[in-house]
């Protein structure tokens, strides 16, 4: 039996459960509802659930065990649920406390929904551990760790280092993080201590959209816009290199896409600084700009760096606009107007298309997940944990 | 008497130089805003102006006759017999058509074969005509009119993509049939017209751009949409109630907690490698289907879409609660029936907020297989949503690895078809908040 159709015939039978319940409490109660303990309704759906939670575990049990969907099994399931609410309907009295069942039941629904997070991390966390490890006993760790040639070749003999790809996201990112914090800074700053609230309500939204737009978007004015631009006006005019994609036209772009995230939590931390602050500057004779860049600015400090690393998290992990921006080939230069490569771009282009996961160029996409996935989590923690504790500060 | 050296009222050069910096400073502020929105109006300028020719085509008018001898060479005139011929054939019949309605109108072809005539016409047209007849097989026999499609270069010559010298140089297209399609239009066979096969054909292969659609994308990412749906609001509103209005604060909910902040930042093609390993290496389910995308897009939304919840139900006030609690609710009523609808408005922003999002996530797409080159449209639920399909986004990335420039035009066509899409689900958001927020 095809799992739609078993679900199907549990919710119809679920459903009869329901009426079925609901007819017993009444029937039970003797036409006078006030002697039950519970609503007729409340039965009725005590008694669904006592039937559709034992199929619905059996039936994930016995898929899990590897077996098919047998027509028998799954009938025999179906009958086990309709013993379970049999057992029920026969058990009910009128002082039978069953909305306190409901509610336990509803609220194990909604601690099983909560855990799902953790499921996710811990998937996460397995899914790359298990693949890196069999990567790692194809390919040894130091000469992944310390390798500063990227050249795979499915053939064998590949050279896996990270450190050029490490490189590439690296000089991406602190492009884009010189072109998003100045900016995204002083945008936060006069949106904050200058401008009126009609502005302000304005330009929030305004550039609130640039982190609204997909990332494939930004991918594509990279490689159409972008690129060709400073290919033709800047780098080969000054003999820089001739390539469309580059570091600098990644990182540009990536800037204008991670603008709106510093903006929008330094525009919180600034306006988070005590007002009595400001008005102990300013009336000492401070302008508002001195006022700004010495008493708020270090006094929102450790909550706009916690920004900046959110921003930074955002940029190492970012795949589009690099995949369409920043070039293919693996190399350690620091000229910024040549094609380089990230570790995002090589997880996509080693993962897609065919695969075989018995090789060590398709599992070392796991190691370099593995490796940015613990780079953006200690971003990520730094950043909550100096946010969090900036946010005490002042409360 | 001498005047004062200081005075209020003259400002002294120390006082203009740190008011000119204040004035800088201010001007440093407004220009990075400035700045912001600028980018943002010339990102959507590129990509409308890219793009917005894609919602147009080239189409070539010609009458074909049907002849019973061309396409139906089984002879019986049942469906079956129509089936035999191939699109070629009828391509064929398309091209003979067009150089005798030439000859007809008298447009000179001088310094063209005839292949080089039958080259304006699109490879698509032959299969297009051919559906036509199978749809209708009572046209066979007579002469219909036909809108085929024009190539690709001819179609970008109409948009000023392809010009007279850069035909000089392209080894696809010759100035002379630049002339011809020149003389065409000013008989009125040719002209641009609204392209409604870019929202419904499928992909098309490197050869024949001009007939490229997003039907089965738009498909791909409606059921996975569906998906996402359907899963992350039970799960996410579950989650926020039980976190927001039943957890008991201990280190086990601090754990998920901390874990739902991180998990909102963790960078979403990690969430692709999950995708590929949990749902297709171990539990099997099939590369490219929608079902393992709406999974993989869900655990990636569901962060994004509990956080706003809990937002949502913490601004309800307490006094809700108590007074359902003080006329003999339960907890659990309480939530259900008096705080939940009133965080409502709030969750469903959320939502939509959180949906947009996935609708315009590529990088874990890419991992699970949906980029394949896709021709047919996935069956209808619940069947379909395990047959292989691609998505919006992932077809924008499609199209800008493909050589031929037309798909770039037609990448940018679809980021305006997403970019639709987005807008409306915001838009939709926006006024759910406006009609429905509530100040306590």
């Amino acid at each position: 039996m095809s799992i739609s159709l078993f679900l199907l015939l549990l919710l119809a039978l679920a459903a009869a459960a329901y009426v079925a319940g609901r007819a017993r409490a009444e029937m039970v109660a003797g036409g006078d509802i006030r002697r039950l303990h519970s609503l007729p309704r409340q039965h009725g759906l005590n008694l669904a659930i006592a039937f559709a939670l034992p199929a619905l575990v059996g039936y994930a049990a016995w898929r899990m065990a590897g077996a098919g969907g047998g027509l028998w099994a799954s009938l025999l399931i179906l009958a086990l649920g309709a013993a379970s609410a049999l057992a029920v309907w026969l058990a009910l009295k009128p002082e039978t406390r069953a909305r306190n069942e409901v509610e336990a039941a509803t609220k194990l629904f909604l601690v099983a929904c909560s855990v799902i997070a953790v499921a996710t991390t811990i998937g996460i966390f397995l899914s790359l551990i298990f693949e890196t490890i069999a990567f790692f006993q194809k390919y040894p760790a130091a000469k992944f760790l310390f390798g500063t040639k990227w050249a795979p070749d499915f053939r064998g003999g590949s050279d896996l280092g990270v450190i050029p790809l490490l490189w590439g996201t690296l000089y991406v990112s602190a492009i884009a993080l010189a072109v998003a914090v100045p900016v995204g800074l002083f945008a936060a700053i006069y949106m904050s201590e200058y401008a009126s609230p009609r502005v302000r309500s304005l330009a929030k939204p305004a550039i609130e959209l640039l982190a609204g737009i997909p990332t494939i978007v930004y991918g594509l004015f990279a490689l159409i816009t972008v690129g060709p631009m400073l290919r033709d006006w800047i780098a080969q005019p000054l003999g820089l290199g001739s390539s469309g994609a580059s570091v600098a036209t990644a990182g540009i772009v990536m800037g204008v896409m991670i603008i709106p995230f510093v903006s929008s939590l330094s525009d919180d931390i600034i306006n988070a600084v005590p007002q009595s602050l400001r008005d102990g500057s300013l009336g000492l004779g401070a302008t508002p700009s001195e006022t700004i860049r010495q008493v708020v600015l270090p006094a929102a400090l450790p909550g706009i760096v916690g920004a900046v690393l959110l921003a930074a998290s955002r940029a190492i992990g970012e795949t589009m606009i690099v995949v369409l921006g920043a070039g293919a080939a693996a190399k350690l230069s620091l000229n910024p107007f040549e094609a380089m490569t990230t570790m995002t771009v090589k997880i996509v282009s080693q993962l897609t298309g065919d695969t075989d996961f018995a090789a060590p160029e398709t599992l070392v996409a796991f190691a370099l997940g593995l490796t940015l996935f613990l780079i953006t989590l200690a971003l990520n923690i730094l950043a909550l944990v100096i946010v969090r504790k900036y946010r005490e500060q002042y409360e | 008497m001498t005047a004062p050296t200081r005075s209020l009222l003259v400002a002294d050069a120390r006082t203009k130089a740190r008011n000119r910096a204040e004035a800088r400073f201010r001007a440093y502020g407004l220009a990075a805003i400035l700045l912001s929105v600028t980018l943002l109006g010339i990102l959507l300028a590129s990509i409308l102006s890219n793009g917005l020719s894609a919602f147009r085509q080239t189409e070539i008018t010609i009458p074909v006759t049907l002849d019973a001898a061309a396409v139906d060479k089984g002879g019986k005139g049942d469906l079956s017999s129509l089936r035999a011929t191939s699109a070629t054939a009828y391509g064929k019949l398309i091209a003979k058509a067009l150089k005798d309605e030439l000859a007809r109108q008298s447009i000179p072809t001088a310094g063209l074969s005839d292949k080089d005539i039958a080259a304006l016409i699109s490879e698509q047209a032959g299969a297009d005509l051919r559906n036509r007849v199978l749809g209708d097989p009572r046209l066979v026999g007579q002469t219909v009119t036909v809108d085929a499609l024009a190539t690709g270069r001819i179609d970008g010559y109409f948009k000023g993509r392809v010009t007279l010298e850069s035909a000089e140089k392209d080894s696809k297209i010759k100035p002379e049939q630049l002339h011809l399609a020149d003389a065409m239009r000013d008989a009125g066979m040719m002209a641009l017209r609204f392209n409604s096969g870019f929202l419904t054909n499928p992909d098309a292969s490197e050869k024949r751009p001009e007939a490229a659609g997003l039907g089965v994308a738009i498909a791909g990412s409606l059921y996975m949409m569906i998906v996402v749906l359907g899963l992350s609001l039970p799960i996410g509103v579950a989650a926020a109630v039980y976190l927001e209005e039943f957890a008991p604060k201990n280190r086990f909910t601090d754990l998920i907690e901390v874990n739902i902040a991180n998990l909102a930042a963790v960078p979403s093609i990690v969430f692709g490698i999950l995708g590929l390993a949990a749902f297709i290496n171990f539990a099997g389910l099939p590369r490219s289907a929608p079902l393992v995308g709406g999974l993989v897009l869900t655990l990636m939304t569901l962060p994004r879409i509990i956080i706003p919840a809990r937002a949502a139900l913490k601004a309800v006030p307490p006094s809700i609660r108590d007074a359902a609690l003080g006329i003999g609710a339960s907890k659990m009523q309480s939530v259900f029936h008096h705080v939940l609808p009133l965080a409502a408005p709030g969750i469903l922003t959320g939502m939509i907020i959180g949906l947009a999002q996935a609708l315009g996530e590529t990088a874990p797409l890419l991992l699970i297989g949906m980029v394949a080159f896709v021709r047919d449209m996935p069956g209808l639920p619940p069947g379909g949503f395990l047959d292989p399909a691609t998505a919006l986004p992932v077809q924008v990335y499609n199209w800008t690895q493909r050589a031929d420039p037309a798909f770039t035009e037609r990448a940018s066509g679809a980021i305006i078809v997403l970019l639709a899409f987005l807008l409306i689900m915001n838009a939709a958001a926006i006024l759910l908040r406006r009609r429905f927020e509530r100040r306590w």
